[in-house]
């Protein structure tokens, strides 16, 4: 399993899609380590640098993130960056089950949770841990600490303990 | 209760359901470009695991830098070639052969009504204008095809969407799926199909119905849908001559792929397209869409013609009629890439590549090329493209680049004045 505890990056925009996440010229690599030094090179978001980026573990985003291209790159880019966290309004379907089926967590709260998050903890210093079997993001900020509940489904919780879908799939079918 | 298409596709290839809506399906088709494969490919050897579920029912094809343009892509395509070879996988389509997959697998009749299928490529929604389950899916849910001929869905709910009236001359397919998007906007369709029905696409060509179906993933869209009619036997015909004695068996025994009457959809939404006009995409994103009028008058630098919603043969033949005789405005390149070699063959004879080059048209090999930005076309920083392709996303062309989306009449008629203008204009 792979670990899901660090600081937060703040992405206040909806639909940034995959192409944002990691561009189409980067598709060309056939590892996944190359990807690294281009995370979300192309994001429209004023404010935002690539810096912001470094020694992040989760991203807190707003609506349908991931959409677009269906490249699992997006989610190898998050990876290679030490990011296997990504908690938003929604998700496009495809980044959303690449995610899981890398044993990553996409994890969708209601819009009033995110909209607290942005209001709580964006610009602050924050970090946030995902318990596994209490279903449950420990968020830690200023010595304060708060639990917020998520709901994932059994099939995607198997995914993030297996470690992905091609262990799974390759034991039962 | 009745049931949608989609949920009589699940019924009919569902092998098992290890949770509660966790639907493992069997698979008809795998689709496989050298863009998302290699990676399955090299991380399915790494884990002692280089096998095919079945060669026959796995297709594979080179078409989005072709020729390789460098280093990086000439690895890509060995890879995918070699695999190709080692697994007797006998439909790759490689240079000479081989066009925009989304155009090359339907021509070569590999998709059914009724069936399933997955591809690394979220454009892969255009097969299900055959009446098909077909769904863009990620590097490991490839990976796991390839091995198992199997994928895991969530029941996708599903909206419906009725055209009624008559399109408009010099109004096609792309103007009207334009207008679907701006409707449901960019997540609107997200985890659904998008059921395209009505007397309009009862009266559309295949192509037509590709078009619409190719961008049920801009609004979201698991995949889109149409019902398979004599339309879908006509097209398939040669491919399906041996399996049944006439066009009317194929098509009593396709009808099972329509949805009952009593099917339960999430949203039923209606539209009479009569008074549709082009439309144009104006923004980053594809659900930003404005008509055509509104924003006459734009400069572009390059229009493109081509990739897998709008390099079919009809794209051809509505931009050529657009272009006859004329020539294209001195303060812009246009590029021209027939989706398949066989759509460029048919241009070829009808006299249509002519009418491009005489129009001052680049013509260029079958391949996606310009359309992710990859070659054969990018895009200056600052630059505007006139195209018929379906992402307008910030950099899709080339980075610091801006996109139109639109109809192959509309990027015709921009080639002409080198802005955004209505192609009645040009039509004799
Ligand atoms: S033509 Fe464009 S959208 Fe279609 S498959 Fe190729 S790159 Fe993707």
């Amino acid at each position: 399993m792979k670990t899901f505890i660090g600081n937060v990056l703040f992405l206040d925009r909806s639909d940034i899609n995959t192409d944002e996440i990691i561009p189409a010229k980067y598709l060309t690599e056939i590892t996944k380590e190359a990807l690294k030094p281009n995370l979300l090179e192309d994001l429209v978001l004023p404010g935002f640098s690539r810096a912001d980026t470094q020694d992040k573990a989760v991203v807190v985003t707003r609506e349908n993130f991931g959409c677009g291209s269906s490249r699992e790159h997006a989610p190898w880019a998050l990876e290679v960056n030490g990011i296997n966290v990504v908690i938003a309004e929604s998700f496009a379907r495809i980044f959303r089950q690449n995610m899981y089926n890398c044993g990553m967590f996409a994890i969708e709260l209601p819009k009033e949770k995110i909209d607290g998050l942005f209001h709580n903890y964006a610009g602050k210093a924050v970090t946030m841990e995902i318990d596994v079997d209490g279903n449950q993001i420990n968020i830690q900020a200023d010595g304060k600490s708060e639990t917020i509940d998520f709901k994932v489904g059994e099939f995607d919780k198997t995914l993030v303990k297996e470690g992905g879908w091609v262990g799974y799939a390759d034991k039962n079918y | 209760m009745g049931k949608t298409i989609a949920e009589k596709i699940f019924d009919a290839h569902r092998v098992d359901e290890p949770f509660p809506d966790t639907h493992v399906l069997k698979l008809d088709r795998v689709f496989c470009h050298e863009i998302t494969t290699p990676i399955a490919i090299t991380d399915l050897m790494a884990r002692g695991m280089d096998r095919v579920f079945d060669p026959t029912k796995i297709k594979a094809v080179i078409d989005h830098v072709t020729p390789a343009k460098d280093s990086k892509t000439a690895a890509q395509g060995k890879i995918l070639r070699d695999w190709a070879r080692r697994h007797d996988i006998k439909d790759f389509f490689d240079i000479g052969k081989n066009g925009v997959c989304h155009a090359i697998f339907p021509e070569k009749g590999f998709v059914r009504p009724g069936y399933t299928i997955i591809m690394g490529d979220s454009h892969t929604c255009t097969h299900g204008a055959f009446g098909a389950f077909a769904a863009g899916i990620g590097t490991t849910d490839l990976e796991v095809g390839i091995l198992k001929g199997v994928c895991a869905f969530h029941f996708p709910k599903t909206i419906k969407i009725v055209l009624t009236g008559a399109l408009k001359p010099g109004v096609y397919a792309k103007d009207l799926i334009l207008f679907i998007i701006k409707e449901l906007t960019v997540n609107g369709a997200t985890n659904m199909v998008i059921e395209f029905t009505g007397p309009v696409v009862d009266a559309m060509s295949m192509e037509s119905r590709m078009t619409l179906c190719n961008m049920a993933i801009e609004a979201g869209g698991t995949c889109g849908i149409c019902y398979p009619d004599m339309t879908t036997v006509d097209y398939l015909w040669d491919f399906i001559q041996d399996e049944f004695a006439t066009k009317a068996d194929a098509l009593a025994d396709y009808s099972k792929w329509v949805s009952d009457a009593d099917a339960e959809y999430e949203r039923v939404l209606e539209y009479n397209v009569s008074e549709l006009q082009p439309m144009v995409t104006v923004g980053f994103k594809p659900d930003q869409v404005k008509t055509v009028a509104e924003m006459t008058g734009t400069k572009v630098d390059q229009i493109y013609i081509g990739s897998c919603t709008n390099g079919r043969i009809e794209d051809l033949r509505i931009a050529a009629d657009v272009l006859k005789g004329k020539k294209i405005s001195d303060n812009v390149r246009a590029i021209v890439s027939p989706a398949t070699p066989a759509i460029y063959s048919m241009a070829l004879k009808e006299g249509i590549i002519e009418i491009f080059q005489d129009a001052g048209f680049c013509v260029t090999n079958p391949t996606c090329g310009a359309c992710l930005g990859m070659s054969n076309g990018v895009l200056a920083e600052g630059e505007v493209c006139a195209s018929t392709t379906n992402r307008n996303f910030n950099g899709r062309m080339g980075k610091g680049g801006m996109v139109h989306l639109m109809s192959p009449a509309s990027a015709a008629a921009a080639a002409i004045t080198g802005t955004i203008v209505n192609s009645l204009l040009f039509k004799v």
